[in-house]
């Protein structure tokens, strides 16, 4: 055994790494390559200009107002995602008390479950077009013919609260998912800890402050990667649902959508590499902090 | 996590973790040289062409025995003419020339790979959201030049070239730095379309003044209607043509030329400030800022429900709507209302281009023979097909005689002749895509957001002498 396990253990490597270089790595560094030519996509002519396109994106307001707008959405929407989706994981989790020193869901549990989840399966543009309609800024809008009920009058939900309004359907369709991964995490500490703090007299919320949210760290941290990698993103619902396409006034814009401008509309390659380059290094500096702070050792159990 | 150190495998989970990473490593530099294809800055020579013996049957030298590609947009025209008009005809004259047609509805995402690496179609029909950027296109060479085929003979037009039996104009609607590069196949008007049946029955008429025009749309606004609306969601482009159409009346057509070359001043000037400040109190007054978050077609289709009285839109769009328009509608189309009573152009003036692209790529396999296509198109026969499946006129002059026309489309040809020799448009938009932009999210401040004429004309002047010193974006002039 000893003696094919070199061969045995690469056959079993060749595949994905040849994969893995072919669809990920090739593009990447085709990618950082052509971020240094002027290349406009239509022909095969580029002439390599160094750094010239970096530092025309360093100058350039638009890209600057769209990583303002990704820093308020790395801000709002991890926290109020997890802090939405810990609220309902503990109520479907522990939130019908105990039942014999056992924490129990709220009844119907198990059907919330899936009606959390279910718009984690629809296709993002699906979704852009539903609140396409839920935003209208008619009366024709569900919002707003909520809103009339109150006596509330037409509020022109993209014109003048566009991020807010790709936020609450980003936070709507991302909650459900963090639900389940919540809920799955809670169900994976162990029973006696509880039981110990209830025989101790504690009250549900003092639980969840003081056992669940500490033993759940890890899948917060992780949670917190992903939603904010979420935020980096967002481009689909943008394209779908805000005026002019990021607006009105890159009101709305976010480095995705200036990609595709760059390179689609105004067939300017380099530059619009050089703007992917750009995204994918934030992303990683952000992965990197949110994952090295407050590093600690997990708990054993 | 546990670390089997009494395992009686040295291969431990850890040591094979780093040694994946080496191979990783290893694996990079191969990488490097498979994306150095990606990247190469080589220029492939343009791939050999067929051609033919030119004569006076063939006039443009096509090889008659080699197949020819064409790639047509699938959008508010449909595919219909090129399918039984055009293909057909073309079929009909070089039966051993085989036709390869082909539509898309995405045609940057479908093309430009293939423009990439220089194995285009022949023939392009360059049009829908996702268009290539023509300038960027004509700049990277991949276009052929149609000085041959605009001095070819007509096809069914005895004793005339091709350019003899266009409307004046279409040639210069394609020239980029003095060669003609595009065919700009389909003629649009652009004006304020209303319904006939709404104006009959109200007893309006379409205001030639701006006193008649804020008139009629407080008569309008006192029936519940919006008397004018755009879309701003998507479709901005539309509201800025009627500015700069407004513009044009009262300081000439110089002013839009000024603006397409790029001029110092040329959006500052007194005729686009007049222009905006008209239109920006009117929408402030009678605009409906809801419709800043409506698409397009909802605005469409609110002017079809009896709910907006004019609409600013090309002659494209009774086509567009057929089939949510009742059937007493009748679309009929103004020209704008004179803004001053000493506009330089009469309240007849009148926004009319060619446009809807078509062009020979010039590293295709078959470039003459693509634009032996674009002759077929240009017949009398072929335009005349188009404009019955499409209800759009060609640039082809006299092409629709004989046809029963539309009530759009007979308005569209009525206000054309009316409008006679002061007909103009602009060309910035397809060259500058970042002035189009700007000029978009200025116009939709402008309108609904609270802006002002004179923030209107300095941000887009600023975009626009930003152009202007970039010397990486290729520049036009006309």
């Amino acid at each position: 055994m000893r003696q094919g396990k070199y061969p045995f253990v690469i056959g079993f490597l060749l595949a994905p790494v040849v994969l893995y270089s072919v669809f990920v790595l090739w593009p990447i560094f085709g990618a950082a390559q052509v971020s240094t030519m002027n290349w406009s996509g239509l022909s095969p002519k580029r002439d390599f200009v160094g750094l010239d396109n970096f530092s025309k994106l360093l100058a350039d307001d638009k890209v600057w107002l769209a990583a303002k707008h990704h820093v308020f959405l790395l801000v709002t929407l991890p926290v109020i995602t997890i802090a939405l989706a810990l609220f309902f994981a503990f109520l479907l989790n522990m939130g019908g008390g105990t039942r014999g020193g056992v924490m129990t869901g709220v009844w119907g549990s198990k059907f919330y479950r899936v009606v959390f989840f279910l718009p984690q399966v629809l296709a993002v543009v699906i979704v852009g077009v539903i609140f396409g309609r839920v935003y209208a800024p008619d009366g024709s809008g569900i919002l707003n013919r909520f809103l009339h009920v109150f006596g509330v009058k037409d509020v022109y939900w993209m014109a003048d609260y566009g991020l807010w309004a790709i936020l609450g359907v980003l936070v709507w369709q991302a909650v459900g998912f963090y639900v389940v991964l919540f809920a799955a995490g809670m169900s994976s500490i162990p029973g006696e800890i509880y039981e110990a703090a209830v025989m101790d007299g504690a009250s549900r919320i003092t639980i969840f402050f003081r056992v669940t949210i500490p033993m759940l760290k890890e899948t917060v941290k992780v949670a917190w990667v992903y939603l904010g990698i979420l935020a980096m993103d967002a481009f689909a619902l943008v394209m779908v649902l805000t005026i002019d396409q990021g607006g009105p006034d890159g009101a709305t814009s976010v480095l995705p959508v200036q990609i595709y401008q760059a390179g689609i509309l105004k067939s300017q390659y380099g530059y619009a590499s050089a703007l992917g380059v750009a995204l994918a290094v934030f992303t990683i500096i952000f992965a990197v902090l949110s994952l090295r702070g407050g590093k600690r050792d997990a708990i054993e159990h | 996590m546990s670390n089997h150190t009494d395992s009686p495998s040295d291969l431990t989970r850890r040591t094979l973790l780093r040694r994946t990473a080496a191979v990783g490593l290893l694996a990079l530099p191969a990488a490097g040289l498979l994306s150095a294809c990606v990247g190469s800055t080589d220029e492939p020579e343009a791939p050999s062409q067929y051609s033919g013996e030119k004569s006076a049957d063939n006039p443009l030298g096509i090889a008659t025995d080699k197949p020819v590609e064409i790639v047509i947009f699938d959008g508010g025209l449909g595919t219909k003419y090129a399918t039984d008009v055009h293909v057909p005809s073309y079929t009909a004259k070089w039966p051993n020339s085989k036709v390869t047609f082909s539509s898309t509805q995405e045609v940057s995402t479908t093309l430009q790979p293939r423009f990439a690496s220089n194995t285009p179609p022949d023939m392009v029909n360059n049009a829908g959201s996702k268009l290539m950027d023509m300038g960027a296109l004509v700049g990277a060479n991949q276009v052929a030049d149609l000085s041959d085929l605009f001095a070819a003979p007509s096809l069914d037009i005895a004793g005339k070239t091709v350019k003899d039996t266009l409307v004046p104009g279409t040639v210069e609607a394609g020239t980029y730095n003095g060669k003609p590069y595009v065919l700009n196949y389909a003629y649009t008007v652009f004006g304020l379309w209303y319904s006939g049946k709404l104006f009959a029955d109200n007893g309006w008429t379409a205001p030639t003044t701006w006193a008649e025009f804020t008139a009629l749309a407080d008569k309008m606004k006192a029936k519940g209607i919006t008397p004018f609306s755009y879309a701003g969601a998507n479709a901005a482009y539309y509201m800025y043509t009627v500015i700069l159409t407004s513009a044009a009346k009262i300081g000439g057509p110089d002013v839009l030329k000024a603006i397409d070359n790029l001029e110092p001043g040329a959006w500052t000037n007194d005729a686009v400030k007049q222009a905006a400040k008209a239109w920006g109190e009117f929408s402030a007054k009678y605009g409906d800022k809801a419709h800043l978050g409506l698409k397009h077609t909802e605005v469409q289709l609110l002017q079809d429900q009896y709910k907006v009285g004019f609409y600013p839109s090309g002659s494209w769009l009774e086509n567009e709507q057929a089939k949510d328009t009742p059937a007493d509608f009748k679309y009929q189309v103004a020209a704008l209302p004179s803004v001053t009573a000493a506009d330089k152009l009469p309240a007849t003036g009148l926004y009319a281009a060619a446009g809807e692209m078509y062009f020979a790529a010039a590293n295709g396999k078959h470039p003459q023979a693509g634009k032996e296509y674009l002759r077929h198109m240009l017949s009398k026969a072929g335009a005349k097909g188009f404009t019955e499946l499409t209800k759009s006129l060609t640039v082809v002059q006299g092409a629709a005689e004989g046809l029963t026309l539309s009530p759009g489309l007979a308005s569209a040809n009525a206000v054309l002749t009316a409008a006679g020799a002061n007909n103009f448009n602009f060309r910035f938009d397809a060259w500058y895509k970042d002035l189009d932009l700007e000029a978009r999210s200025a116009t939709n401040e402008l309108m609904f957001q609270g802006g002002d004429a004179d923030k209107f004309v300095t941000r887009i002047q600023a975009a626009a002498d930003k152009i202007k010193a970039d010397s990486s974006i290729p520049k036009f002039s006309r």
